[in-house]
């Protein structure tokens, strides 16, 4: 049972266009409190456009909504205050120090003793050592690690952060996984957009968005059962051929290669296994029902909204 | 590959590629394309009209504390040479030399008691001409033209004896700056054009910078308000600049020998003022322009009629009123006068509140135009 108190982030029939192109399109969003809410979608599908609108620094051409329990289009000064936004792009200052980058941000939230306040969130961030070192020579890894210091150091009640794991090796990833983690534990909402679906299994509940347009919500398995899809995992035999074979055929839908295997996945079960029947019979293939993968749902959804929104 | 291959081979393609490249990327900068326009189009109309290194109709005040017919056929011959333009009539010593050291007239005419009296016994009495001589230039072509004038004057004049010898004689008392020395004259302009300069090109770029190395998004999210932003950016640069005007002033003063004849705390108050005027109008270039090079630009734009139709370089009298009404919305117009007229003149504030409250007046502007053009969202 949630109560409304319960909803960080309430927003309804988002919609924004520049210039002739709509960039996000009645977008409708629940976020609860304390949860690691995955924002999917492809390069240029709106993600950036919709977390904007909901720090403030975007107005919604159509649509209201809350964040934090603020009106999003005229409360955005109460909103910053209480939001720790990461943007795309590193967005500290490459001139100063990690200390000084720190302790401007804590300055400017007004926090007591901005040294200090620099100086524990340098130990949090494991940054002691660096402290002197210029912001803009830091690594990517450091840099994604000094970005979400700053956001997290005013001690916001909702993270916003944008795509903060692009460009950044496996091992940085997870240990930045790891520390969402142990905010969203502290009770931190976090709202994290990625183009990585190991990351969105690591997501308590994620929302699929492509075109503007948001096409599925819900916890992984619950968007995975929602998407209908059938799925058969072909391994063995001529993996590239029987792909141009089945692409495009009617009753299936997604074609993907996994390495050595291919996914296979259709919405309509005796249409993909009608499509299918003339190569079960091929015995260098060895044909087995899997479950779909977020990645067949998603390129699937992504398809179908193709067809409808393009 | 052996170099005549290499220039043989696609020397004319690559460089046409890069050319073809450059084309398209000037005509999408629109900025850079005004430039080209504006530049010389624009200021050859504007400084070709408005420059005049010989002016005509100055303002000039006169002293009279006679009223005679002679006395008016002077100052009427006076006013037909073109050079001079009476503005003001007063009666009162006092307010003829306020007049002078306010900068309001540049030359002040005295037609002393007695003067009709002394011509007609033949005395060959003296009119008084003070002119402000800290422009040379301005004041230096009507001054030569008062010789010339004392023969021709009164000619035609019924009232006055036949005579040979010129009737009056005209004693020309150039104030202020009486060697019509050249660095008294430039270098107090010089401190208000240098700190144009700088100061224009330090807050121009601040905006812009920010936006470039994305740093204005984060910024946007924090909970600063665009008056906050402003003032934290202008601050350090006011410092900068009164550091600097005080080099320069000290630099004039040791090397070149300019006198301070005014308040030396009232030209570092007024020197703050156009400071910070300055700071606002580069900060609100800044918040029009889409980058780092059209910020360069604005400034380059704003700087060249504040040196040309300031009065540093040519006389502000001398150029057409309409000339003069821009001349009025430039900073360095109301700091020239200022500088000039507390460094050589000894001018207080009461002379010149109106150049003070104009300066002031032009920073609420800018900084007015900069608050509302900054954009608190990305929209």
């Amino acid at each position: 049972m949630t109560t409304p108190s319960d909803i960080v982030i309430d927003v309804e029939g988002l919609t924004k266009t520049f210039g002739a192109r709509t960039v996000v399109r009645d977008l409708s969003l629940q976020v609860r409190r304390g949860a690691i809410y995955g924002f999917l979608g492809p390069n240029g599908s709106g993600k950036t456009t919709t977390i904007r609108m909901l720090c403030g620094l975007l107005t919604p051409d159509a649509g209201s909504g809350t964040t934090l329990g603020y009106d999003i289009r005229t409360e955005a000064d109460k909103i910053k205050r209480q939001v720790g936004y990461m943007t795309q792009r590193f967005s500290l200052y490459q001139d100063l120090s990690v200390r000084e980058n720190l302790e401007f941000v804590a300055r400017l939230y007004g926090l007591p003793e901005p040294p200090r306040a620099a100086r524990d969130m340098i130990a949090r961030l494991g940054l002691s050592g660096r402290e002197e070192q210029l912001a803009g020579e830091l690594s990517g890894g450091w840099k994604q690690r000094l970005a979400l210091g700053a956001c997290t150091l005013p001690s916001p009640k909702l993270l916003l952060l944008d795509e903060p794991t692009a460009g950044v090796d496996p091992k940085a990833r997870r240990e930045f996984w790891n520390e969402i983690h142990a905010l969203a534990a502290e009770g931190l909402t976090v709202l994290v957009s990625t183009h990585y679906m190991d990351e969105a299994e690591r997501c308590h509940e994620i929302a699929y968005i492509a075109y503007g347009v948001l096409l599925t919500h819900g916890t992984v398995d619950e968007v995975v059962a929602q998407s209908g899809l059938t799925t058969y995992t072909a391994t063995g035999g001529d993996i590239l051929k029987l792909s141009s074979a089945l692409d495009g055929k009617s009753g299936v839908d997604t074609v993907a290669p996994f390495g050595n295997s291919l996914h296979v996945s259709g919405r309509d079960r005796e249409a993909l296994e009608k499509a299918l029947a003339p190569y079960r019979d091929d015995r260098a293939i060895t044909w087995t029902p899997s479950e779909p993968s977020l990645e067949d749902v998603f390129i699937e959804l992504m398809n179908r909204a193709k067809d409808n929104f393009q | 590959m052996n170099a005549i291959a290499a220039f043989g081979g696609g020397f004319w393609r690559r460089s046409g590629a890069m050319l073809i490249k450059e084309f398209i990327q000037l005509r999408r900068d629109r900025v850079s394309f005004a430039m080209i326009v504006m530049i010389p189009l624009m200021q050859l109309i504007l400084f070709g009209y408005a420059i005049n290194t010989t002016p005509r109709d100055l303002p000039t005040a006169v002293l009279v504390q006679e009223t005679s017919d002679v006395g008016r056929s002077i100052l009427a011959a006076l006013q037909n040479t073109r050079y001079f333009k009476i503005t003001k009539v007063v009666s009162d010593e006092a307010e003829f030399d306020r007049l002078i050291r306010s900068g309001t007239v540049l030359f002040g005419i005295e037609i002393p008691a007695g003067f009709e009296r002394a011509l007609r016994r033949g005395e060959r009495p003296a009119l008084l001409v003070a002119a402000d001589a800290t422009d040379p230039v301005a004041s230096g072509a009507a001054l030569g033209a008062l010789g010339p004038l004392v023969q021709t004057a009164l000619a035609h004049d019924h009232a006055l004896p036949e005579s040979s010898a010129p009737a009056f004689q005209f004693r020309a008392h150039a104030r202020y700056n009486p060697a019509a020395s050249t660095p008294l004259n430039i270098v107090p302009g010089l401190v208000g054009t240098i700190l144009t300069m700088t100061m224009l090109i330090f807050t121009a770029l601040s905006v812009t910078r920010e936006i470039e190395r994305g740093t204005m998004e984060s910024l946007l999210a924090m909970p600063i308000t665009p008056l906050e932003i402003m003032v934290g950016k202008i601050v350090p640069y006011i410092i900068v600049g009164f550091a600097q005007a005080t080099l320069i002033i000290g630099a004039g003063v040791l090397m070149f020998g300019v006198p301070i004849f005014g308040n030396l705390l009232l030209l570092a108050a007024l020197s703050t003022l156009f400071i910070a005027t300055n700071l606002s109008v580069g900060y609100t270039f800044s918040t029009i322009a889409q980058n780092q090079l059209q910020a360069m630009q604005m400034s380059m734009m704003f700087f060249l009629p504040n040196i040309l139709l300031s009065g540093f370089m040519f006389p502000f009298a001398g150029m057409p009123v309409w000339a003069q009404w821009i001349g009025e919305f430039l900073p360095l117009t109301h700091y020239i006068r200022i500088v000039r007229a507390i460094m050589l003149k000894g001018a207080t504030f009461a002379e010149l509140h109106y150049d003070a409250a104009a300066l002031f007046g032009l920073m609420l502007l800018a900084t007015a135009i900069a608050i509302s053009r900054f954009r608190r969202t990305l929209d």
